[in-house]
């Protein structure tokens, strides 16, 4: 199979994303005995563009242009557009960055093709590619072929596959320069600047333990609970994100793919029912403790100690044994 | 301004899920149903720029005739009128598919704006609102978490990785993908949901829109994720179920200290 990855960068930087998906793509090419081919689309990239070339690839494709610095979804999927059609990839891998969301999905319907979106593994059976991925927010997995003629696209879910099991090269892949045609009156978005907003006088990534909640918590005034957990074991608070967004914790406290990412030594989760993009910012913890009144909540998937129950009965019931711990 | 915004009924986050016969969706006898949590921030940003700027918002689903009641909720918080595309069976639509179909029913309205939720709760396909953009060829910017309007201009607060976020400016008309959180969602009042009744909701037939369509992806099968890590479940009452945990994270996992 020929495959095509996408890889994305900013300011010269990888998105860890990618190399996770190079890795499932020299896997894929491997398996299927396909032709791997990376490309690179921005502005100033060869150094970046040779050290994709010391992966275990066929050849990298740098296409540069001043349309494509800074991103636009605009720019991006017309020079992708071109691409796909000069180089007639069976499969197109792409990480499913907040970059690749928003310009994907636009690509596919321009190419008239399906994209299989937030991969999180895939089957290779009797000639065809089985992609596996979450549904009602983990609580079910998917299998999901694709249907009609190729190029057929996918993303990948970031933590899905692991970058340490990329495999060098034994000598460096060619790097090719493919020109795009690009007009200034393509691109309809002006992207501005970047920034951060949370102020951060926290930095949760230091704390050794943290209690966590999230909306099973119910209501503002219940946290003084997982507040009080939290300082009996010496911890620090910290939430999913819909506390945050209801205003209850300070964005600075939540943790995930929009937010922080922290592996303390011990994690709680509270009433958090452990999707996607909270995991990402966690399952690095030593030891995950999950307290949900959901038996088959998607959290207990990564939990070393699980608690079936209601987290008002039990978070009490720890909090008074810290506390004669404490005494005694 | 006249602003679409399109709503998706999906199962309650809390609803015990079942999978039908068939493998390919949920038992849907009951369990109850609800907007779509990032479409209801969509909705009530739609209604706080027509509220600012004057206009109409239309309120889209496409779904089985259950879906009528989230365009009823979408009326009485203050969506002038609704569209349904019905299909009863609109879960085998693949995300191309399901955007053609919403982009024939929105193509005639001529909108300045349509608002999508990022993703939803039950596919989870989060390609909708970008599908929609390049079916009715317009500009569109995604995981927006603030909008002005100066003249023909947005200007967009947009969400990135890891705490990050970026200005962006987009002309009219547009679509836009909304993330959760961007503002605080109102309840339907007593006297909107009475308004509500005298609303229109206009049903459209899926079939009709879009009498045949070849899909680009097959779901062939749902089912419930297997375990990867071993989960030691610890069960009792609360006070014993709580000395066993902390017994087991001083001794066991050696992550608290045993005083
Ligand atoms: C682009 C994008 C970025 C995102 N970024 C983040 C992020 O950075 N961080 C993040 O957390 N989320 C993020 N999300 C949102 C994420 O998808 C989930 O919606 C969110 O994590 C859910 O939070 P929750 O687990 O607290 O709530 P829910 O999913 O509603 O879960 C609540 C849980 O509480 C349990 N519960 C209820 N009552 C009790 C009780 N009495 N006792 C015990 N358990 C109880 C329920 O069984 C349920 O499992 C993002 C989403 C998108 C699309």
């Amino acid at each position: 199979m020929r495959i095509l990855l996408i890889a994305e960068q900013r300011q010269g930087k990888w998105n860890k994303a990618s190399l996770e998906t190079l890795a499932a793509a020299q896997q894929l090419a491997a398996e299927t005995g396909g032709r791997l081919v990376a490309a690179l689309l921005g502005q100033g990239l060869r150094a970046l563009a040779e050290e994709l070339a010391g992966y275990q690839l066929d050849e990298v494709l740098l296409v540069e242009h001043e349309l494509l610095e800074p991103y636009t979804a605009d720019g991006f999927t017309a020079a992708l557009r071109q691409l796909i059609e000069q180089e007639t990839p069976e499969l197109v891998l792409l990480p499913h960055t907040y970059q690749v969301r928003d310009f994907a999905p636009k690509l596919a319907a321009a190419l008239g093709r399906g994209l299989v979106a937030d991969c999180i593994g895939y089957r290779y059976e009797t000639g065809r590619i089985v992609l596996v991925r979450q549904m009602f927010q983990g609580r079910t997995a998917a299998d999901v072929t694709f249907a009609g003629a190729p190029p057929w696209l996918a993303t990948l879910q970031s933590g899905a596959f692991r970058s340490d099991q990329l495999a060098r090269g034994s000598r460096p892949a060619p790097v090719r320069e493919v020109h795009v045609k690009l007009e200034l009156e393509q691109i309809r978005v002006r992207p501005g600047e970047l920034f951060r907003e949370a102020k951060q006088a926290v930095d949760l990534t230091q704390a050794p333990v943290i209690v966590a909640v999230g909306r099973g918590i119910k209501e503002k005034e219940n946290i003084a609970l997982a507040e009080k957990l939290a300082r009996l074991l010496g911890g620090e608070l910290a939430a999913s994100r819909p506390i945050c967004d209801e205003g209850w914790l300070p964005m600075e406290r939540q943790i995930g793919s929009s937010g922080q990412t922290v592996a303390p030594k011990l994690y709680i989760a509270l009433g958090i029912s452990g999707a996607i993009q909270h995991v990402v910012g966690m399952k690095g913890s030593r030891t995950i403790v999950a307290i949900n009144k959901d038996p088959n909540a998607p959290i207990f998937e990564i939990a070393d100690y699980g608690i079936v129950g209601d987290l008002f009965e039990i978070v009490p019931a720890l909090n008074e044994a810290l506390e004669q711990s404490a005494s005694s | 301004m006249k602003i679409a915004v399109c709503v998706k009924q999906v199962p309650a986050k809390d609803a015990p899920l079942h999978i039908a016969p068939d493998g390919t969706w949920i038992r849907e006898t009951d369990i109850s149903f609800e907007m779509n949590e990032p479409d209801s921030y969509a909705l009530e940003e739609a209604l706080r720029l027509k509220e600012k700027h004057g206009g109409e918002v239309v309120a889209v689903s496409l779904g089985p005739e259950r879906a009528k009641q989230t365009l009823k909720e979408a009326l009485a918080k203050g969506a002038d009128r609704g569209l349904h595309i019905a299909d009863e069976e609109f879960y085998r639509l693949d995300p191309l598919t399901a955007a053609r179909a919403l982009a024939r029913a929105l193509e005639p309205e001529r909108c300045d704006l349509v608002l999508t939720g990022l993703q939803s709760e039950d596919h989870g396909f989060g390609q909708t609102g970008v599908l929609l953009a390049e079916l009715l060829g317009l500009p569109h910017a995604t995981i927006i978490m603030s909008i002005e309007v100066q003249n023909e201009t947005l200007r967009l607060k947009r969400e990135l990785e890891a705490g990050w976020f970026q200005w962006l400016e987009l002309p009219l008309p547009a679509v836009l993908t909304i993330q959760s959180g961007i503002n605080k969602v109102r309840y339907a009042t007593l006297k909107g949901i009475m308004a509500a009744k005298k609303k229109e909701i206009r049903t459209l037939l899926r079939t009709e829109l879009l009498p045949s369509f070849e899909l680009t992806q097959k779901l062939e099968r749902i089912y419930v994720p297997q375990k990867t890590k071993k989960t030691e479940f610890l069960q009792g009452p609360p006070k014993e179920v709580a000395a066993k945990l902390l017994e087991k994270l001083k001794h066991e996992a050696r992550v608290l200290g045993s005083s």
